[in-house]
């Protein structure tokens, strides 16, 4: 009785039961991050902060960084938060960071108040379907990207994943020295 | 005047789905009650028209155009409490199938012939453990002022 236009929601579920699966399959093995020879350069982007200021992830050369997609009407985000705040303020003498991007469609007169709110130390900026493609779409949210000094996706989380996941994936990108840095040219992200 | 619906067309985005009703015979100047059904996905939830939480996006139909109805105010179902992983306390929420119903009053001096309400339902859907983005759909109510 329903129309072929049900369709689509149907695909998205599938996919989104595939994308976990294979993200979790990529991910949560043994090891909580991905081999060194599976990492794939993550995508630069160009957006801007809260000051106005332009951040590229290029920037973060030579640095492991928590790229955490969210959203102000996110349940689930909202419950990891509270830990990136607490792994920026353990870890960020270490070379790491947090980076977080807001996919709200309303950008800073929403994402200001609730960063203030919920006491936010890391830097976001507010993202765009440009970035979002380049992350693979970015429809659940949170998605989380854990990138390594070299600028290499080393792991993905998407939806609400557990905190120790997160701990051990930092704990084991830290441990690599530093190096020249990989992170993928800007192909335009403004 | 309340009618039920039948199953016509489904206008589906995501993780909601909602069928058209059939077209709505109606006379000048009644009132006439319009159900309204609809599907979420299976393992998906979607905000009630009363959130638990301030910052969680709500259900809402909003009418565009109406032609010779007016009004169009809705009553939404009695909401369930559903606790999950990433809430401390339940939130309310539609899961399943449910049915919305819109109020509308004919014009009184309508003219005769066909019709339609048309409106846009906002709603946002998470699962269990992830959320997603809000969505628009289009809702049609098509009618036959007699």
């Amino acid at each position: 009785m329903l129309s072929p236009r049900l369709s689509a929601p149907l695909v998205s579920a599938l996919l989104a039961v595939l994308g976990l699966a294979a993200c979790s399959s990529g991910v949560r093995a043994a090891e909580p991050v991905k081999a060194e020879k599976d990492r794939k350069p993550a995508p630069d982007f160009t957006l801007k902060d809260a000051d106005g200021k332009t951040v590229h992830l290029s920037d973060y050369k030579g640095k492991v960084v928590l790229l955490d997609f969210f959203a102000t009407w996110c349940g689930p985000c909202k419950i990891e938060i509270p830990w990136f705040k607490e792994f920026e303020r353990q870890n960020k003498d270490r070379g790491f960071s947090v980076l977080g991007v807001s996919m709200d469609d309303d950008g800073w007169e929403v994402v200001k108040p609730f960063l203030k709110d919920l006491g936010v130390n890391y830097r976001v900026v507010i993202g765009n379907d440009f970035t979002a493609q380049a992350y693979g779409g970015v429809d659940a949210l949170p998605s989380t990207f854990l990138i390594d000094r070299e600028g290499r996706i080393a792991a993905v989380h998407v939806g609400l994943a557990s905190r120790k996941d997160f701990e051990d994936g930092i704990q084991k990108l830290l441990e690599t020295a530093a190096p020249g840095g990989g992170i993928v040219p800007d192909n335009g992200g403004d | 005047m309340c009618l039920t619906t039948g199953a016509i067309n489904a206008q589906g985005s995501g993780y909601l789905a909602v069928t058209d009703p059939p077209t709505v015979a109606v006379k000048r100047g009644a009132s006439v009650d319009v159900k309204i059904p609809a599907t979420v996905m299976t393992g998906y939830h979607i905000n009630s028209n009363t959130p638990s939480e301030e910052y969680l996006i709500p259900l809402k139909i909003t009418w565009t155009a109406t032609g010779a109805l007016a009004g169009g105010a809705v009553t939404y179902p009695k909401p369930s409490l559903e606790k999950y992983e990433f809430t401390e306390k339940p939130l309310s929420v539609y899961t399943g199938n449910f049915e919305m119903v819109a109020h509308f009053q004919v014009a009184p001096r309508a003219t005769a012939g066909p019709g339609e309400a048309v409106g846009k339902l906002r709603y946002q859907a998470c699962s269990s453990r992830a959320c997603y983005p809000p969505k628009t759909i289009e809702v049609r109510v098509p009618y036959q002022v007699q």
